[in-house]
């Protein structure tokens, strides 16, 4: 049953910004599903607001709309394109709702548009919980007791019957909002409330307490003959409780007898043809009872999921590739194994290997919320890794993550220091280890490590966190391994490297013999050398001495038992390396690693086009990346693949293997920026501005004094060690002053104090944050204009990329503010100062490739703040708003092509068209946190507005980032003391003659009536009833603009954020983006909204 | 687990395997070295009758995780010559579990061997064909090893059917009340409808269970009953089993089959397809290394549906051998062509390569189990009254 002819041309959904729970592995399906079916010869018209995605670049889809995705601009799109379908099952969640909600409001019928994937029905009887509970019943399946409530009441009714621990799942949330377990009748209260309020339809199912059985999943694929296939199965390292995006999770399930695993297999199967899902994959979850192995479904995802980009990557079955041929008709048995070649993908894969995923968490970002893991997901990564045993991926992964760990324990980063504790430390270490067993952290798995170190049996383990024995045995064989590397500590020490090699002494053979065990167990060099308190090159040179180095095996879908034309490689200790090393010119691009905030799809972004451009230069290019989730390891973008951990260990593996020309490091963000001097000392050759380049742009004071010498005005600054250095120093600089650690990135720590005392509490805690460098002092600009300014330079020639005008004044992190290209509030000689001091900068630092620069703009003086001669986040924004791959430019001339022969000019001041970039944040899933923007950077991820004004540029943008304004109504106003001046009062008196009600407390509102601004005197919330909180919750607010008093919010602010959130009122927080809030709703008054693709904004 | 004696595999082209012995690490293991891909159940694949005199080599490296029980077996013992993984668990753990993998091959006389790079081996097979391979933990010289690795005879021609059928007919009485049986398609009809010949070549318990559930008393007999002996216990059906080795190396139970075809409907898995190919006049062949795992793609060319089936075979039958008939090709393998099934056009006869039994792998083609009840009762209803009543 070949390709439907009746299709010509596909709409596909992408899914917008980055959240937590929706991240870029919908950027790698979506980029999938778009190369396929143009392949096939389908016209692709691409809805996606993100403009940090490969998916959205212009020559992936035919017409790609950066756009909101709402009904509202789907309807626009579908009636200029017409297309003849809608794949919404690639965009996860987001692109699901806007499909259903489409077909709802007769949008798909109105332009004949069918939905492919799955259909409306199938979407509905996956998603909603009761038709989901009906087909299961249908089927044979179990599904865990319980019932879906609207109010309290039903709620206390349900939870009497199915007791306590309670289960709060509210309906149609993303990554399980709202969600929690209640483990008595006030809490349970208290969540089922909290829960109602987060699901749209006011609904939230309450179930029986599965917590602490084993929890599995299975990838499935269907096809229109009702071919249905298991591309692999998912354990849960962590036992039910805990998100599955939360949850260490390992492939293939460890733990099933083959009955079992089948009987699973079997429910997947009546499951996918239950439901209903016509084509392509869906993820299907279950929980077991560990004592009795009763089987329970527990939900199913009817498209493509974060499961599924894992399962891809784990297997090297690329499901939303498959997934969207079979959309048009194709079935299994028709389409090539692109690994294999020879066999087809109606097969299920194997592996020979096993996958262990690590979420990565934040939460040091968010002050206020506990680190505690629940039914709600809070990572905004993962890290994943292979190895030929549980133990070794379970470390290679764990040094993934790239949080200072270098494998489970022994780095020098343990809780405990067992060998200097008494008898009654240990004791009192056991029972504060048992405490934290019982609950769920990011932390956890150091949890069982300290543990097992202390002698708490497996089977406690189990008995207290019910993780499975199996899991705890192989954490137990690291730890009895960790012992036997201490025990040999003496007899390592008296062999240096050439002697063990000279020798092959019995000694240097057992040594060799205990090192090599250690490594297939996945210990790293760091580990190694922490036991034997040696330097990691010592071991290192050790180790290769002795002739232990690891072997590149494949990921083949096959487990070896046809031969795999895809090189996608892992690293081990075994016999038989299988990557060869090809004779062409090679370079390698390390890539970023687990998003986080602050590091996240900008930067793969970076890498696939710097993987792009290289290829088509002819190179050979090799990817080192550890991300599931990213394009960047999608083995087909690259000539070579190594899914790898980015540490220098790996990392230089690898390239002792490859021999590459070069080595890029400035594209994936700091964590490969941060291997630049480690490779280049060991002989490397980084392509791209030298070490020495970074350097200066980093060494404050080294950069003072260049920046001196090109005449460039940067604010007063000192570097401090000591508390009372600080102090002086901002006397010195003048507050208010930026205070930061050097060397960071997303503003991680970074705070601007207004006192001295707070300057000593921030140097208590700022030690702690990074120990060996000083704190960077610098007088903050207030009421300052933000630009950002990305160019590429080769050494002579200098080309500037895009001028970007932040909406936030200077304070708010760059990647939290919002920005305007061009520049929407700046003379001409102003930008010519920008180009200039740009010029200037990139020659000064000799910038080859990428450089991001800062500046600020106070009084009409252009200030310096900060350049960065590496890739940035801006990057892809600045591609998408001026059309020229600036990723793709900069990674050619790194490779040594002249800057002269692209034809490049400068940006212009002006432009037919506008771009807004607004941040996305993850305040919802935690509320406790300050709604308000500041110096540490908290956003997940961009959407972008495009349009020929300003105005309906920023509508777009607040309307793609979940913040749509509202066109009249109430305003809620409070304005900070600083913020009660002529140029904000403007901006209210313009929401006022745009027929706005403004309501504002006592000193707002005294300011307003001054200024001759008509509104209505409220209450504070310490004030009594009815303040603020009631005119919120009871619907009369359409609109809150809260500027933030001072550095800390006051906690009735607070409160204010959080219930606005809770009602879904837009909320405002800057002067500044209230302003230009403003000039939308005025643009808007003036004209409609249209859509426009990139293809035809590019045009000429 | 570290602690466990050192142990050597080697192959007849001379690779050598340094790893750990675990089972019987007294014994040593000699045969035609296999490996298969399926992740799971690895207990089922060791008691199954056809890897008999082979040494199996699971490619997922962790093996013995959830242990062993006293229900996912297919035979009563551990069949499997030698036993060959990356890493034997140290800790089971599943609630099915009775005990450890380590002391069930213990137990069963079978060593086995971890700590070794499975994947090479298994390249190795790939790219050479299956090879003659040594265990030991007891002889560690290389020489040696090898040297008896190629003394070791050759699977082709080798009757290994007789090492494992039943030494005297049986009634087949259900062992399986683990809870985790299939339900047969015809779980609602009376029991026993069809009296049905099993001939054991080495027949997995679970084909047995498959047919008892599809509503089939079943009296097994051994490899060498005649076919009067079959024909005298008056079946609706035969059943001709799964088994290990050469299907040319029995020529008596060839000839057997030759004389049942026609009488009585005829369903044969794995050896039992070949020896019908072969008592048809047509012929079989080698396969480099055989198709082993629980993923293998098979096309139902009726329905043109795929079902991913359980793998068991070394050898394979040449369906071209068989064009002179009227014999119709009905699956076929979807990674390499080759021949997975077919059926006579005229006589109540049909076979399949590979296991629809799974035990282990997946259930998609248990529906063959219902196709032979089918044919049963199709021929029933051909036959005359009179007939029936003699029956």
């Amino acid at each position: 049953m070949p390709k439907r002819t009746d299709i010509r041309s596909v709409l596909i959904l992408g899914s917008g910004p980055i959240v937590i729970g929706q991240a870029c592995e919908f950027d790698y399906s979506g980029t999938q599903a778009c190369r396929v079916l143009r392949e096939e010869g389908l016209r692709v018209v691409l809805l996606n607001s993100n403009p940090a995605t490969i998916m959205t670049d212009p020559d992936i889809a035919d017409a790609t709309y950066v756009e909101p995705i709402t009904v509202e601009f789907l309807e626009k799109i579908i009636a200029k394109e017409r297309p003849d379908a809608l794949l919404p099952t690639m965009g996860g969640q987001t692109a699901l709702n806007v499909a259903v909600e489409a077909a709802e409001q007769g949008v798909l019928e109105r332009y004949g548009v069918e939905m492919i994937g799955a259909n409306l029905q199938a979407i509905k009887k996956a998603e909603d919980r009761e038709l989901f509970l009906e087909a299961m019943n249908n089927a044979g399946l179990e599904m865990a007791r319980g019932g879906f409530v609207e109010t309290l009441e039903q709620g206390v009714e349900v939870v009497q019957q199915i007791g306590f621990p309670a289960i709060i799942r509210p309906s149609f949330t993303l990554g399980g909002t709202g969600g929690g377990v209640a483990y008595n009748m006030e809490e349970y209260r208290q969540k089922l409330e909290f829960g109602l309020n987060a699901s749209p339809i006011h609904r939230v199912l309450v179930e029986e307490s599965i917590i602490g059985w084993k929890e599995y999943e299975l990838e499935v694929m269907r096809d229109k003959k009702d071919n249905v296939t298991i591309i692999c199965s998912i354990e849960n390292v962590d036992p039910m409780g805990v998100h599955t995006g939360d949850s260490i999770t390992c492939t293939p399930a460890q733990t099933l007898t083959d009955r079992e695993y089948h009987r699973m297999r079997d429910a997947a199967i009546r499951i996918m043809r239950e439901i209903g899902v016509e084509t392509g994959g869906s993820n299907v979850q279950f929980a077991q009872n560990p004592d009795d192995g009763r089987l329970i479904v527990i939900e199913m995802n009817p498209r493509v999921s974060r499961s599924s980009a894992l399962a891809s990557k784990a297997t090297g079955f690329p499901i939303a590739k498959i997934a969207a041929k079979l959309a048009i008709g194709y079935t299994l048995d028709e389409i090539p194994n692109d690994i294999t070649r020879l066999t087809p993908a109606s097969f299920e894969p194997t592996i020979d290997y096993v996958v262990v995923k690590i979420p990565r968490w934040d939460f040091p970002k968010f002050k206020g919320v506990e680190d505690q893991l629940g039914v709600q997901m809070k990572s905004v990564g993962e890290a994943m890794a292979f190895g030929r045993t549980f133990k070794e991926a379970l470390q290679k992964a764990i040094r993934s993550l790239e949080q200072d760990r270098y494998g489970l324990g022994a780095d020098g980063k343990d809780r405990y220091n067992i060998a200097t504790m008494t008898e009654a430390e240990l004791e009192s270490a056991r029972a504060d280890t048992k405490t934290r067993l019982a609950k769920r952290t990011s932390t956890s798995i150091f949890d069982i490590y300290d543990a097992l170190k202390l002698g708490v049996s497996i089977q406690e383990i189990f008995r207290i966190a019910a993780y499975d024995p199996w899991f705890v045995d192989q954490m137990a064989q690291i730890v009895e391994m960790e012992q036997q590397l201490r025990d040999a500590a003496e007899s390592a020490q008296a062999i240096v490297p050439h002697q063990a090699a000279a020798a092959g002494a019995p000694a240097a053979e057992d040594l060799r013999e205990l090192i090599w065990q250690a490594k297939q167990f996945g210990f790293s060099d760091r580990q190694i050398a922490w036991l034997w308190n040696r330097t990691e090159l010592d071991i290192r040179a050790l180790r290769k001495s002795l002739g232990i180095t690891p072997v590149f095996k494949t990921v083949d879908t096959c487990a070896a038992e046809f031969q795999a034309f895809t090189p996608y490689h892992y690293s081990t200790y075994e016999e038989e390396n299988e990557s060869v090393r090809s004779d062409r010119r090679t370079v390698i691009i390390l890539g970023g690693g687990p998003n986080r905030i602050g590091q996240g799809i900008e930067f793969d972004y970076c890498c696939v086009h710097a993987v792009m451009a290289l290829r088509e230069q002819g190179y050979e290019v090799i990817m080192v990346n550890c991300n599931p989730e990213t394009v960047s390891t999608d083995y087909d973008v690259t000539d070579k693949l190594y899914f790898e951990p980015l540490t220098f260990e790996d990392v230089m593996n690898i390239i002792e293997h490859e021999q590459p020309e070069g080595v890029i490091v400035s594209f994936g963000g700091q964590t490969p920026l941060k291997l630049a001097k480690p490779l280049e000392a060991a002989g490397v050759r980084i392509l791209g501005t030298s070490s020495e380049g970074i350097d200066l742009a980093e060494d404050r004071q080294r950069f003072g004094e260049l920046i001196t010498q090109l005449n460039i005005p940067v604010p007063a600054w000192g570097t401090a060690t000591s508390q009372e250095e600080a102090v002086a120093i901002a006397e010195r600089v003048g507050y208010p002053v930026l205070v930061r650690p050097s060397y960071v990135l997303g503003g991680r720590a970074m705070e601007i104090c207004y006192r001295p005392e707070r300057i000593r509490e921030y140097m208590q805690t700022a030690a702690q944050v990074s120990p060996d460098h000083p704190v960077l002092i610098d007088h903050f600009l207030e009421k300052a204009f933000e630009f950002d300014v990305d160019a590429v330079a080769d050494g002579s020639d200098v080309v500037i990329g895009g001028i970007m005008q932040h909406i936030e004044e200077a304070g708010v992190h760059s990647g939290d503010s919002s920005c305007v290209l061009p520049p929407y509030n700046i003379e001409r000689a102003q930008f010519e100062t920008l180009v200039s001091y740009t010029r200037k900068l990139a020659r000064g630092l000799n910038v080859i490739g990428p450089v991001n620069i800062q500046f600020a703009m106070q009084r009409g003086i252009i200030y310096v703040l900060e350049v960065n001669p590496r890739a940035s986040r801006t990057i892809p924004f600045v591609s998408k708003a001026t059309g020229i791959s600036f990723a793709k430019i900069a990674a050619r001339v790194m490779a040594g092509e002249p800057l002269s022969s692209f034809n490049l000019r400068d940006m212009p001041m002006a432009m037919d068209h506008v771009s807004v970039k607004e941040s996305v944040f993850p305040f919802s899933k935690f509320p406790r946190s300050s709604m308000f923007l500041g110096p540490e950077m908290r956003s997940t991820g961009e959407v972008m507005g495009i349009d020929s004004m300003t105005g309906l540029a920023v509508v777009k943008a607040r309307i793609a980032s979940g913040n749509r304004l509202p066109s009249s109504g109430t305003i809620f106003a409070t304005l900070s003391d600083n913020d009660k001046r002529p140029r904000v009062a403007e901006t209210l008196r313009g929401f006022a003659e745009l027929g706005f009600t403004i309501l504002a407390t006592d000193g707002t509102s005294r300011f307003l009536t001054e200024e001759g601004i008509p509104n209505t005197k409220i209450l504070k919330i310490v004030e009594g009833q009815p303040n603020a909180l009631d005119y919120i919750r009871n619907g009369q607010v359409r609109l809150v603009i809260n500027t933030p008093s001072g550095e800390i919010a006051r906690d009735d602010e607070k409160t204010m954020g959080a219930v606005s959130m809770e009602y879904k009122v837009p909320f405002i927080t800057t002067a500044s983006a209230a302003a230009a809030a403003l000039s939308g709703l005025r643009s808007l008054n003036e004209s409609e909204l249209q859509v426009q693709s990139l293809q035809e904004w590019y045009r000429p | 687990m570290l602690s466990r004696p050192k142990a050597k595999l080697v192959l007849e082209n001379g690779a050598v395997f340094t790893g750990r012995a675990f089972g019987a690490t007294d014994r040593e293991a000699t045969g035609e070295v296999v490996f298969n891909t399926s992740i799971t159940g690895y207990q089922e694949i060791l008691t199954d009758p056809s890897y008999n005199g082979q040494i199996v080599t699971m490619t997922y490296p962790h093996q013995g995780n959830v242990g062993v029980n006293g229900y996912d077996v297919e035979s009563r013992a551990v069949q499997a010559a030698g036993f060959v993984t990356r890493e034997a668990a140290r800790l089971r753990s599943n609630w099915r579990s009775h005990g450890d993998l380590d002391q069930y091959l213990d137990q069963n006389g079978v060593i086995g061997i971890e700590g070794i790079d499975t994947r090479r081996l298994v390249r190795i097979l790939r790219e050479e064909g299956a090879m003659r391979g040594i265990i030991s933990a007891t002889d560690l010289d290389e020489a040696s090893l090898l040297e008896r690795a190629r003394a070791i005879p050759s699977m082709a021609g080798l009757d290994l059917t007789k090492n494992v059928t039943c030494d005297a007919p049986y009634v087949w009485a259900s062992l399986d009340e683990s809870g985790y049986r299939l339900p047969g398609a015809s779980a609602d009809l009376d029991d026993a409808r069809f009296h049905v010949v099993v001939v054991d070549y080495g027949v997995k318990h679970n084909i047995l269970e498959r047919l008892a559930a599809f509503g089939c008393r079943l009296t097994v007999v051994p490899s060498n009953a005649t076919a009067a002996d079959i024909m005298a216990l008056n079946p609706d059906g035969i059943f001709l089993s799964n088994g290990p080795g050469d299907p040319d190396a029995v020529k008596y139970t060839i000839e057997t089959i030759k004389e049942l075809i026609g009488k009585k409907p005829i369903f044969g898995i794995c050896l039992g397809h070949q020896l019908l190919a072969l008592a048809l006049g047509g012929k079989t062949f080698k396969l480099k290394f055989g198709h082993r795992g629980a993923n293998h793609p098979v096309q139902n060319l009726q329905t043109g549906l795929n079902e991913i089936t359980s793998q068991n075979h070394g050898f394979a039958v040449d369906l071209d051998s068989l064009q002179h008939l009227p014999i119709e090709l009905t699956h076929v393998n979807l990674n390499d062509r080759t021949s997975e099934g077919f059926r006579h056009k005229e006589l109540p006869l049909f076979c399949v390569q590979y296991h629809p039994e799974a035990g282990p792998g997946p259930h998609d083609a248990d529906y063959l189990f219902g196709d032979f009840v089918a044919m049963m009762q199709r021929e029933r209803e051909k036959m005359q009254p009179s007939e029936i009543m003699e029956a």
